[in-house]
């Protein structure tokens, strides 16, 4: 029997605020544990939470964004279970009335085609700790305690794991574009569980669902997923049956194991917070909050393609994140060649900043920069081969190009005199290429070049060389 | 006249004219635990270096000097309020060595106001119960008779008062925990309005229902400590951003046309004679000083014990669930994590909490949720509806405290249903969120023990409240008796 795999997606995304949800404590990253804590959101005797509004505004913002109906009324709930990561025992979250309901993430399927996916909610609540094990003990640092974390849960609309791949990076760009977080797995901006289902090719009803943890990468939500598909389809053919329960990931050995099975499911008791009052949402602050709505990632790939004449891979490459499609922006505008310029950001600057590890905000090359660069070499000051020098250079103590060009003295050799020269030397050093060019090998001419090239030390106008060696192979 | 007896009122006097200096007073209060403290243990935890150097500061300052509200007047304060760098039990053994790092909002404006924080009041464990006998660390004695309970939850506070062992003294109110011991011992308890007082630092036992609130001598003295504590706080979201009234000013206005509802449901058969009689006595007083009488009807009455045992609980049982010996307090070891919350639980909470915790659990339960948490919601909308009605009749409500004066050490610790009865007449007002003061109204005849009278108020309105319990008050004798140590 031939199956097909039902998909949902449940993502957290840590949202980018100064401060946590419920206190004034800083959400920084890294700091050393339990630096970022207070009384509240340590849980302890006596405190009470006071509602960030940022975060509030930033889920309401990405609700925009997916067409989610923004709840007018909603509320606040307690979830109740005991863990030692969870300092009140009892996490803030939304229940029955989220902030945001239904809504639509578009997606690029294989081949081109789009699919739309279903969102069922978002809704925020407050991060818990993070616990580490050491050799006898436990230690729970609570510098994440707190942090506003928004829940967006989607229709089990995917079907396959390409599928679901290509919805977090699209949710991903989305939240990206909207500054609402930075989506660094690695951080934990981002995080994702997975309920998965088998169903017979044609079939209705669901199959029995397991929901799948411990996914840390957006690739690893794709090796999970196909690894349980197949684990599933297996047990069906052999007539087997799935059974409802929680399977954590392990990205090492890549398989999935039981955590818990359906009889050991949390009875969470959720009852509403009576230390906040509901969330009433006015139409005044959707407006204001509507005001903010990014270009949505789609929109902005699209109009990179028409105004800058870019490659739609390219673009895609750009928009990834809302800082460098910005950084491109400014460059190409100073810009007579804005494709070039894509060229420069996708490869040399990526790659530098990767090597690097740093991040497009921390660049040493301002975009003005590279834009000057760029029409250094258009102009036919220096060759493409030195810009990468001067670029080097640029990226490693932030000079500008004509700077680092004057400097190194890498202007490039123009002036026929001092070419003259260079092509003789070549020509004479190389008495058997000349032969193999008179022969008829018009070839060999390049291999000229390249030495004309290498005794400029790579200054010399490449063009001219052409024209000049041209000249005196074939007027010799 | 020693100094311990004075109310605030008549301290502050002394103190603002210069008569009388902030270390004497707190030195004065220091005797008088000294010489009956033993007897009624009324107070946990007290420092008198500490205390002192407080007055000392005061003095220097010549804060009690310059017109602040509470400018060198000692205060004692309920174990279950956060006071920075002093121990915070809740009487429980969870917390025992367990020392605030900050303090409540209350505490910060008693500051403010330049009170010195005297020392903890004794209670039942986490505000659980109604006669302190559920302290992990001993019973309080009613001044009145050493044999008697002191009322509760906040019967230290009480009887400190009662017994002039403080000026006044915070207490926490969720289903009478303020009026009903100050009934029994014999001072003025309020309770305000939900939402009047910030609750940020008091340990939450049911969090839609507590309030914190202060016990006095007399009804000016509650009045004058509503307007230090009242106001809104940015740390509480269900404080209320209302304006506070000076409640000093308009205590003098009288009665004169004020409508007075007696509720029927409260003025039932089988009630103590003595009780029905001493409140029936009040309220002929309040008609000779030219108020209303109207009857009311406050329909869904019965339903409130078991509406408030239910939220209470449910509330309680995710409230109490941080005490897991992970961050802070007492903890027991165990094989893993699991193991370890259940013995620290099992060995740190008295029964009476382990009762709710499992009641409001069950409560919010998969499959039980709409049956009893949902339906108590419900009628407590109810609830808080038949006296939306009720007021629309009448300006405030008149009933006794309690149904009984204090009752016996242990008469009623092996029947929890009885114990929780105590309330009938407290509880509805936290459901629906309105005020109250309970004040003195006579004695039982033998033995002597004090009979409280209840007065309420709609919401925010705790000017008429205290205007008539203050009308009745200064017509009577009953705020000056004290009793026999």
């Amino acid at each position: 029997m031939q199956y097909e795999a039902v998909i949902g997606l449940e993502v957290h995304v840590q949202l980018k605020t100064k401060s946590k949800m419920f206190c004034g404590c800083a959400t920084e990253f890294g700091a050393d544990p339990n630096t970022h804590v207070c009384p509240v959101c340590l849980g302890y005797p006596g405190v009470l939470p006071v509602m960030n509004e940022e975060a509030v505004r930033k889920t309401i913002l990405t609700g925009l964004m997916i067409g989610s109906e923004v709840a007018r009324f909603s509320k606040w709930d307690r979830k109740n279970y005991f863990y030692p990561d969870m300092p009140k025992n009892y996490q803030i979250s939304q229940y029955d009335l989220p902030l945001c309901a239904k809504g639509l993430v578009e997606i690029k399927l294989n081949g081109g085609a789009t699919k739309k996916i279903g969102i069922t909610r978002a809704h925020l609540e407050e991060d818990v700790a993070k616990s580490f094990h050491f050799e006898t003990t436990s230690g729970v640092d609570f510098n994440r305690a707190g942090t506003p974390l928004m829940e967006i849960v989607s229709e089990p609309d995917l079907r396959s794991p390409d599928e679901a791949f290509a919805y977090l990076t699209a949710l991903r760009e989305i939240l990206i574009s909207g500054g609402i977080s930075d989506c660094d797995m690695e951080k934990g901006q981002l995080r994702c569980d997975s309920n998965v289902s088998m169903r017979p090719v044609g079939q209705k009803a669901f199959g029995e669902k397991v929901e799948i943890k411990n996914m840390n990468t957006i690739s690893g939500v794709r090796r999970a997923l196909a690894y349980e598909i197949q684990r599933q389809t297996a047990a069906l053919q052999k007539g087997e049956k799935v059974s409802q329960e929680t399977r954590r990931w392990d990205d090492a050995t890549g398989r999935t194991s039981v955590m818990r099975t359906k009889e050991y499911a949390h009875d969470y008791r959720y009852f509403p917070e009576p230390d906040l009052m509901p969330v009433v949402v006015s139409e005044e602050m959707i407006a204001e909050i509507r005001k903010l709505l990014p270009e949505l990632p789609e929109a902005k790939r699209q109009r990179f393609v028409k105004q800058y004449g870019l490659p739609e891979y390219d673009a895609g490459v750009l928009i990834a994140s809302g800082t460098l499609a910005a950084f491109y922006e400014r460059a190409a505008q100073g810009s007579r060649n804005p494709k070039a310029i894509s060229n420069w950001v996708t490869t040399e600057l990526l790659g530098k900043l990767a090597e690097a590890k740093k991040t497009i905000d921390e660049c040493p090359v301002k975009p003005e920069q590279l834009s000057e660069l760029v029409s250094l070499i258009e102009s036919g000051q220096i060759s493409g081969k030195i810009g990468k020098e001067v670029f080097a250079e640029m990226f490693a103590g932030g000079k500008a190009a004509s700077l680092v060009v004057k400097e190194k003295g890498l202007v490039q050799v123009s002036d026929t005199g001092s070419l003259d020269g260079f092509v003789e030397e070549a020509i004479a050093k190389n008495p058997k290429s000349v032969a193999d060019f008179r022969a008829g090998n018009k070839a060999a001419i390049n291999f000229l070049k390249g030495q004309v090239m290498k005794l400029s030390k790579g200054k010399a106008n490449p063009q001219l060389v052409g024209e000049i060696l041209l000249r005196k192979l074939e007027g010799g | 006249m020693s100094l311990h007896t004075l109310t605030i009122h008549e301290l502050r006097e002394k103190l603002q004219r210069g008569n009388v200096s902030a270390r004497e007073a707190t030195q004065a209060l220091l005797d008088r635990i000294q010489a009956v403290d033993g007897k009624l243990k009324a107070y946990l935890w007290l420092n008198a270096e500490d205390a002192l150097a407080q007055a000392d500061t005061i003095d220097r300052g010549g804060v009690a000097r310059n017109g602040k509200l509470l400018g060198g007047v000692p205060i004692a304060i309920k174990d279950i309020l956060s006071v920075d760098g002093q121990p915070c039990t809740c009487a429980s053994k969870i917390l025992k060595g367990h020392t605030s790092v900050y303090d409540a909002s209350v505490v910060q404006r008693l500051r403010d106001a330049g009170a010195i924080l005297l020392g903890r009041t004794n209670m039942d464990e986490f505000a659980m119960g109604s006669s302190t006998e559920n302290s992990s660390w001993g019973v309080t004695r009613n001044p009145w008779d050493l044999e008697r309970i002191p009322g509760g939850s906040s019967g230290g506070s009480a009887a400190a008062v009662a017994a002039d062992e403080a000026f006044a003294a915070l207490g926490t109110d969720t289903g009478g925990s303020i009026r009903q011991p100050a009934a029994l011992c014999g001072c003025v308890g309020l309770k305000p309005t939900y939402g009047r007082v910030s609750r940020y630092g008091l340990v939450a036992f049911a969090s839609s229902l507590d309030q914190i609130g202060p016990f006095t001598k007399d009804v000016a003295d509650s009045a004058l400590m509503l307007r230090v504590l009242a106001g809104h706080d940015r740390r509480d979201s269900t404080s209320v951003p209302q304006s506070v009234p000076d409640y000093t000013t308009t205590l003098g206005a009288g009665v004169k046309g004020l409508r007075i509802g007696l509720p029927k449901e409260y003025f039932i058969d089988g009630m103590d004679r003595e009780i029905d009689a001493a409140v029936r006595a009040a309220i002929k007083k309040l008609q000779n000083l030219g108020a209303e009488v109207v009857e009311i009807s406050l329909p869904h009455t019965d339903y409130a014990v078991a509406v408030y045992y239910l939220i209470a609980t449910a509330e309680a049982s995710a409230n109490l669930a941080r005490f897991d010996g992970v961050r802070y307090g007492a903890r027991v070891a165990g094989e893993d994590v699991i193991d370890m919350y259940g013995k620290t639980r099992g060995a740190g909470f008295g029964p009476e909490v382990k009762r709710r915790i499992i009641l409001g659990t069950y409560a919010l339960s998969a499959g039980y949720y709409d049956a009893y948490y949902l339906r108590a919601q419900k009628v407590r909308t109810l609830i808080r509806q038949d006296f939306e009605k009720a007021f629309e009749r009448c300006d405030v409500i008149l009933t006794p405290t309690s149904p009984e004066a204090a009752f016996r050490i242990g008469e009623k610790t092996d029947d929890p249903l009885k114990m929780y009865l105590s309330d009938i007449f407290t509880i509805s007002v936290n459901l629906a969120g309105i005020c109250g003061v309970s004040l003195p109204c006579g004695f039982t005849k033998s033995p002597r023990l004090p009979i409280g009278l209840q007065v309420l108020g709609k919401p925010f309105d705790e000017e008429n409240v205290l205007r008539v319990a203050h009308t009745y008050e200064q017509a009577t004798e009953w705020h000056k008796q004290r009793p026999p140590l």
